[in-house]
């Protein structure tokens, strides 16, 4: 008798740790981006974003609770290395999410791939690591870079739009942007400048524009180069005169700072605040009632992020060991993303739509970006082919 | 007194940082050997820096640059396949020490807030050039395609190995630095500093000292480039940005400039530091900012002088 | 057509010039006359582009918000000057870029702190919008053209400040022999802070000319704090001639590059090569430029002459 009582009393508590040992490991994801400095604004829509998606899910991902640590980049490669090193080795995260620019990525990445840790990006998209240097477990719930030029050279490819005059700052972003366009731009370019990076002033480039006289101009000025460029644009006369498209520049970020100078202005971009699908109106809707301001893209694919690894140790049931089977649901995508639908390349970039964005002032006062029309369904990258993986 | 004390501060850093890799094993805690070894590479360039700056009052903003070169020097050569150590880090010494002999040659003709600028134009200038040579990247910067092979059982591969290696270099950079100061060679640099005109007086030509001691620092710091590309995997113009110097002239200060070993415990507490406050606050710039105003206004000698024995002074 | 462009251009580069030349002016006068390498200045310029923001967003009025702006930026920069930089004059040049580099490290998030990290909403105001037509064929943005006759207003003012009143003989006085004037019962302290102010208003109101054309964010002062060293080290430190030369020249030569740099070289080489060539190279002007006056002058163009 006294032999059962304690045999029993033995395999209780050893259900009882077992059990425990389950329920106490929290999933702990590790989240890189530029928290400080000029570009921390980014940061912070995206840092605002991950924390609405984890409300969203109830603090829980997967069912397990989580903990989330933010490393503030500094834009800096070797200090995003540093902290995925810290991540990786110090927290023992399970996931390492985020990172804008890539640079920091292409430093990133490897490092946390190498360690058999998944990678999720929610903003770089750089070449390398959608062809050649393609990895099972590195996913980004962004595009790959040339994608979003891709897209605006097709549509003014497609309205026979002609005399083009392309600018952009003169590094690797701002050459692949230009590249990307006349991939599947196919007119006439009349010029092609590359200003300096981080250029504030840009009445010279702006004097030689009206000489060469195109009836297009197209750019690529991210954060504050593209509210400069925006401002002089305007104040020089020519939005009334030459229509502007543009990629990565008119955004819910520049739009405040700049006010009237980006009205009338065309983008192109996978996403918009005002696409329609359930999952967006959620989180475009609650993101504005909890801190106040418009989301970005930017915001919305690091939520993305967070439910893409949601839906991984979701289907894995909380076995945080079993890598293999959380690659296989993150390749499902098995998640309500805020794109609509969402499907993988074989190289974990997303195959998705891309939209002719116009900024237009509605009757609310607020100008705000809207959808005009689809120009890419189901894109693919250019650099899928030379990615090994089959699956 | 003074060189003993300073040899006991050094012997006492050298053996604190020979300790981490066993701390770290004991807590199981792998990362602060990453921690500590990109420390000590920044402290060998702030070492490098300190024979310029802080025995030779030269000011110069451009030092990054040469973290730079030695860096490329180790990524260019990995990409061509030629991965011998033996062949990448001389030349980064190398390239680097040419570099500053052509920079130095200009830029010692200024002096003062003249130096400072034209030192900053040149390494802005080797920024801006590296940002648009695209086969190496540009901006986006390369991956070093594999780490500098040393031969035989040395395989940076292994974090301890190579941490071991990193504590090596600088433990024979401060031995060979101690000796230049107390030569002649460093006596010069360091009436260069308190009295230049005396000093011509006597019939010494400092500009030869001068940049003898500027291309020494600078090939030095390349060797520190080349060990920085090797920690990161990965290397960006961005290295050469005139505010990674600001960084390293910070570290100086912050240790303590004149005194060879101040400089490796101001890297290790800029960049503690930095890890610890970037972790607690996004805005972790307005502590910082105020803290260095109050160490350059109360605690001129940096850390070196609070040590015990210190006298305030540098 | 052609010769109307490069006129144009040659207006561009005099309007850079002249931005430059406010915020350089400050500098060098505070370098010149106390001795202090002051890398917060870009902090002062930045400050006075937010405060006219706020002011423009409190009052509704453009030149009610410029007038607060100077006075906000006069008081914040006399303020930093007793707070922080009394002690500094004394010290070596490395502790001031030390402690004023810790200055901008500061401000830069105080700015982000009070008005976030999302660059602000700057426009031109409507009375200064629009073209003025100063040739036939050639129209010019009417707030370019003010920002031009505001420099060179300020110029002016200076020189008759410094050449004509007591206060600019102080000036001088103090710049070539601080301790006779302080031996002539001159309150030097006073003298101090008041130029500091006065070198911290003419930052902010290159500050706040600049917000509607550029972005006001925290952080907007460093690059152009570069390019302003660069102009008072070309013109020489302590001499407002020399910064007003040096601020053209680099105005100029900045425009001129960036516009004709690259169709010069593409006649050389190939125009691919080119495309990424001449940017780089029109970026790296500036500093080469910098660097082969060094070499022939290594004090600038017009050092001032000190003595003790």
């Amino acid at each position: 008798m006294r032999t059962v009582k304690i045999t029993t009393v033995l395999a209780l508590v050893a259900a009882l740790l077992v059990v425990q040992a389950r329920a106490a490991e929290p999933v702990k994801i590790g989240f890189i981006t530029s928290l400080s400095g000029p570009a921390g604004i980014i940061g912070k829509h995206m840092k605002d974003s991950v924390e609405l998606a984890l409300d969203h899910l109830g603090r829980k991902v997967g069912g397990l609770d989580v903990e989330i640590v933010y490393g503030d980049d500094q834009r800096k490669p070797d200090v995003g290395k540093q902290l995925a090193d810290e991540m990786l080795k110090k927290h023992r995260v399970h996931f390492v999410s985020g990172i804008i620019w890539s640079n920091v990525m292409l430093a990133v990445a490897p490092t946390v791939t190498g360690a058999g840790t998944i990678m999720v990006g929610t903003n770089a998209g750089p070449h390398e690591l959608a062809g050649k240097m393609c990895h099972e477990l590195y996913f980004t719930t962004s595009w790959q870079n040339d994608q979003t030029p891709e897209a605006m050279g097709k549509y003014m490819q497609d309205q026979g739009l002609t005399d083009v005059y392309a600018m952009a700052p003169n590094y690797a972003a701002g050459k692949d942007m230009i590249s990307g366009f006349k991939r599947y731009f196919k007119g006439k370019v009349v010029g092609e400048v590359y200003t300096k990076l981080g250029q504030q002033d840009y009445q010279a480039e702006i004097t030689q524009l009206r000489a060469a006289n195109p009836k297009v101009v197209f750019v690529f000025y991210p954060g504050d180069m593209g509210i400069q460029f925006l401002k002089q644009y305007a104040q020089a006369g020519l939005r009334e005169q030459i229509p502007l498209y543009s990629v990565y520049t008119v955004d819910e970020i520049s739009i405040p700072a700049v006010g009237d100078a980006a009205l009338g202005n065309y983008e192109t971009r996978y996403w918009s605040p005002d696409l329609k699908n359930d999952a967006n109106a959620k989180y475009v809707g609650d993101f504005k009632k909890k801190f106040g301001y418009t989301p970005t893209f930017y915001g919305a694919q690091s939520y993305d992020g967070i439910l893409l690894i949601d839906s991984a140790v979701r289907a894995v049931k909380g076995d945080l060991s079993n890598k293999k089977g959380m690659v296989a649901a993150m390749r499902k995508a098995d998640f309500k993303s805020t794109r609509g639908r969402f499907a993988y390349n074989v190289n974990h970039h997303p195959i998705q739509n891309f939209y002719l964005l116009r900024s237009v002032k509605p009757a609310s006062g607020e100008i705000e970006m809207q959808i005009q029309k689809t120009v890419f369904e189901n894109h693919k990258d250019a650099y899928y082919q030379e990615c090994p993986m089959k699956w | 007194m003074t060189d003993r004390r300073r040899a006991l501060v050094t012997l006492g850093a050298l053996a604190a940082l020979a300790a981490v890799p066993l701390v770290a094993g004991v807590v199981n805690q792998p990362f602060y050997l990453d921690l500590f070894r990109r420390i000590m590479i920044f402290a060998i360039a702030a070492v490098s820096l300190d024979i310029i700056l802080g025995y030779g009052g030269m000011v110069s903003l451009g030092h990054a640059a040469y973290l730079g070169i030695g860096a490329y020097a180790v990524a260019i050569p990995a990409l061509h396949g030629i991965h011998s150590a033996w062949v990448q880090w001389p030349l980064a010494m190398a390239l680097s020490g040419l570099a500053a002999l052509v920079i130095g040659a200009i830029s010692l003709r200024t002096s003062g807030v003249y130096f400072i600028m034209i030192t900053l134009a040149f390494a802005q200038m080797l920024y801006y050039i590296g940002i648009s040579i695209e086969p190496w990247g540009g901006d986006d910067g390369m991956r070093l395609a594999g780490r500098s092979r040393l031969g035989g059982p040395l395989d940076l591969g292994d974090p301890h190995v190579f941490y071991y290696v990193v504590l090596a270099l600088l433990a024979v950079l401060l031995l060979v630095g101690e000796r230049v100061v107390a030569a002649r060679f460093g006596t010069v640099i360091r009436a260069v500093k308190s009295n230049e005109p005396r000093l011509r007086a006597i019939g010494v030509a400092p500009f030869r000292y001068k940049l003898a001691a500027f291309v020494l620092a600078g090939a030095v710091c390349g060797l520190a480039g080349a060990l920085l590309a090797n920690q990161t995997e990965y290397l960006t113009p961005s290295y050469m940005h005139w505010t990674r110097s600001g960084d390293i002239i910070v570290m100086v200060i912050l240790g303590g400039m004149g005194t060879l070993v101040g400089p490796v415990l101001g890297a290790a507490a800029f960049l503690l530091l930095e890890n610890v406050l970037s972790a607690w606050t996004v805005h972790w710039q307005v502590i910082l900012g105020p803290l260095l105003v109050l160490v350059v206004l109360f605690a001129r000698g940096g850390l070196w002088s609070l040590l015990p024995g210190g006298d305030g002074r540098g | 057509m052609s010769w109307l462009l490069v006129v144009e251009q040659l207006l561009n580069g005099l309007q850079l010039g002249v931005m430059l030349f406010l915020v350089a002016a400050g500098l060098t006068l505070v370098f010149g006359i106390m001795n202090l390498v002051n890398l917060a200045h870009g902090s002062l310029y930045m400050v006075g582009a937010y405060f006219a923001v706020a002011f423009r967003a409190w009052t509704g009025s453009f030149a009610a918000a410029v007038v607060l702006a100077l006075l906000a930026t006069l008081v914040v920069g006399m303020l930093v000057e007793v707070i922080a930089l009394r002690t500094l004059y004394e010290r070596d040049h490395l502790d001031q870029v030390l402690a004023t580099f810790g200055l901008i490290l500061f401000f830069n998030e105080a700015v982000a702190i009070v008005w976030g990290r999302a660059a602000l909403f700057a426009s031109v105001p409507p009375a200064l919008g629009g073209f003025v037509e100063l040739v036939p064929g050639l129209r010019y943005p009417v707030y370019r053209a003010v920002i031009i006759l505001v420099g060179l207003a300020v110029a002016l003012l200076l020189y008759v400040v410094v050449s004509h009143t007591r206060l600019g003989m102080l000036i001088r006085a103090g710049a070539s022999n601080r301790t006779m004037v302080a031996a002539l019962g001159v309150n030097i302290r006073a003298l101090y802070t008041v130029v500091f102010g006065f070198g911290a208003a003419l930052a902010g109101l290159g500050g706040l000319m600049a917000g509607p054309i550029y972005t006001v964010q925290p952080g907007m002062g460093e690059e152009l704090l570069i390019e302003v060293l660069v102009v008072i080290v070309i013109g020489g430190i302590g001499s407002i001639r020399g910064a007003l030369v040096g601020a053209i020249v680099v105005g100029m030569v900045d425009t001129l590059g960036r516009a004709y740099l690259k169709p010069t070289l593409a006649t050389v080489i190939s125009p691919t090569a080119a495309d990424s060539a001449g940017p780089a190279l029109a970026s790296m002007l500036v500093y080469i430029l910098m660097a082969a006056v060094l070499y022939f002058r290594p004090q600038g163009l017009f050092p001032a002459v000190r003595g003790r």
